[in-house]
């Protein structure tokens, strides 16, 4: 069931092998492997509760798992993007400000940083007053301060509209092709991921399955919605489970 | 002038201007009534002091750093909020303190002076202490504001930026006890929350950025305590009060401006 474990061993960023992670005496983590490279996008999608968040924290270093390892290269950088930050509101803080702290960076590079993700209008803006889709866009550019060679993303379009989520997955791509760095993004969304995403693990708890995303190009409703281009940066994963699950999400048959 | 107003006006100064970095890091953390556990906890100090003959300063100490640690021991077991555990503490270490004076035989503690303060009695051996432990205080706050600050912010990011988040809190935390104890015989332990946590919040509508407000604090906690002294000496009322007094009511004119004026809403 590992098919995850496919990634090629040069240039080896991240590996988890065999974790489980316990909250109590539920895992939420079960024996999960899984490998991410240099220059390899890795989507991982999942139901609410399948584990995503805590995939990422483990990966992160944030949560200690009850069994199994997780390695990372040596000096790694790494450059996480939550899904948001909720500012206590007696915190005076602008864009700019915030991406200093994270990284100790000069007017200009801030400036160069908040164009590449589209927001340079916002550099002394109130992080209070910044919307959804522009927060993700800040964190993406904190994160790109550090010249990650791993970018973590947890739910990157949640909340975003498609057509948003389409620039988001564009920006993400060319990102990793300016900075040739692995990333592992999280998404809810059971059908819809990036299309430059090179493997596709599906989550539920357990690794279910994971494979590569297959093209739309020549999909009538996706096509219908986006026209032709845009369609490019969508895939659909068809997921081919060899078991079932129970209410609980517990696996309860091999098929 | 009168030296004693010279001593007065210098260690109230220097108590707000070490209450402007503390006070912006306890208001951005919500944790003013930790604050005031640790300055219930005072009492507590002060009554050990008078039992073992030791100078007041260190027994404060003493006991805010236990209730420190006791806290951070407590929090480890899952079942009560933080904030049941510091009413728990506060509330206790401050009976605690009452009754163990109240059983000191032979002993009468203007017990006023201490929740109230005594600035116009301060000497010059007060002072240079305030001086030696406003200086670990200020150093000790320029090393840990933009970790503490980025923690604040979001910790996760602050601990994937390579920072010890618990240790930080701890620092943090300790700081703070070495505060009490160094300003509780200025404006008194009942006191000094407010004295944190009013020029920080009067500060805040008018900053755009957390050093702004850690400046804006300073400002107006010198105003305050010079306003409250000068009060106290022309109408001879007690000065720890008159402090608080000048600075709520700067508080006040700082919310109705931003509020109607600036017409403001965060």
């Amino acid at each position: 069931m590992n098919r995850a474990a496919e990634s090629p061993a040069k240039d080896l960023l991240l590996q988890l092998s065999d974790v489980t992670v316990s909250h109590g005496d539920r895992s939420t983590l079960e024996s999960v492997s899984m490998r991410l490279s240099r220059r390899e996008i890795v989507t991982v999608i999942g139901p609410n509760g399948a584990g995503k968040s805590t995939l990422i924290k483990t990966a992160l270093g944030i949560i200690q798992p009850a069994k199994g390892e997780v390695n990372r290269i040596a000096n790694i950088q790494i450059g996480y993007v939550p899904q948001s930050v909720s500012l206590d509101p007696t915190l005076p803080l602008t864009v700019e400000r915030f991406l200093r702290l994270g990284t100790a960076v000069n007017d200009a590079t801030v400036k160069e940083m908040l164009a590449t993700v589209g927001v340079e209008k916002l550099q002394t803006a109130s992080m209070h007053r910044i919307s959804g889709g522009e927060m993700r866009r800040v964190l993406l550019a904190r994160a790109l301060l550090k010249k990650p060679d791993l970018l973590i993303l947890d739910e990157p379009t949640a909340g975003v509209d498609i057509a948003g989520q389409n620039d988001i997955y564009t920006l993400i791509g060319s990102i990793r092709d300016q900075y040739q760095c692995g990333i592992l993004l999280v998404s809810h969304d059971l059908h819809i991921v990036m299309a430059a995403t090179d493997r596709v693990l599906c989550l539920n708890r357990h690794l279910c399955c994971s494979g590569s995303p297959e093209h739309v190009r020549e999909h009538p409703e996706y096509l219908a919605i986006f026209g032709g281009n845009p369609a490019d940066r969508i895939g659909i994963y068809r997921h081919q489970h060899d078991h079932h699950h129970d209410l609980h999400g517990d696996v309860c048959d091999h098929g | 002038m009168d030296e004693f107003i010279v001593r007065a006006s210098l260690a109230g100064i220097l108590v707000a201007l070490l209450c402007a970095p503390l006070g912006c890091l306890v208001v951005w953390q919500r944790m003013s009534y930790f604050g005031a556990t640790l300055s219930h906890a005072a009492l507590l100090g002060v009554a050990l002091g008078f039992l073992t003959g030791l100078p007041p300063k260190f027994t404060i100490l003493f006991v805010c750093v236990l209730v420190v640690f006791l806290l951070l021991g407590l929090e480890r077991f899952k079942g009560f909020s933080s904030d049941t555990l510091l009413g728990i503490l506060a509330h206790s270490s401050l009976a605690f303190g009452l009754v163990a004076i109240a059983l000191l035989p032979n002993l009468r503690i203007d017990l006023m002076a201490y929740l109230f303060g005594d600035i116009l009695t301060i000497s010059w051996q007060d002072l240079s202490w305030i001086v030696i432990g406003g200086i670990l205080i200020l150093i000790i706050c320029s090393r840990i504001w933009r970790p503490v600050l980025s923690s604040i912010v979001h910790p996760d990011l602050a601990f994937v930026d390579g920072h010890k988040i618990e240790k930080l809190r701890l620092v943090f935390l300790l700081t703070l006890a070495v505060f009490v104890a160094l300003t509780t015989q200025v404006v008194g332990l009942l006191l000094i929350v407010s004295l944190l946590i009013i020029p920080a919040a009067t500060a805040r509508p008018f900053s755009q950025s957390p050093e702004q407000m850690l400046i804006g604090a300073a400002i107006v906690g010198v105003v305050a305590v010079m306003t409250g002294i000068l009060l106290s000496f022309q109408f001879d009322v007690p000065a720890g009060p008159s402090i608080v007094v000048a600075a709520s009511l700067l508080f006040a004119i700082s919310f109705l401006y931003s509020k109607v004026v600036l017409k403001q809403a965060y």
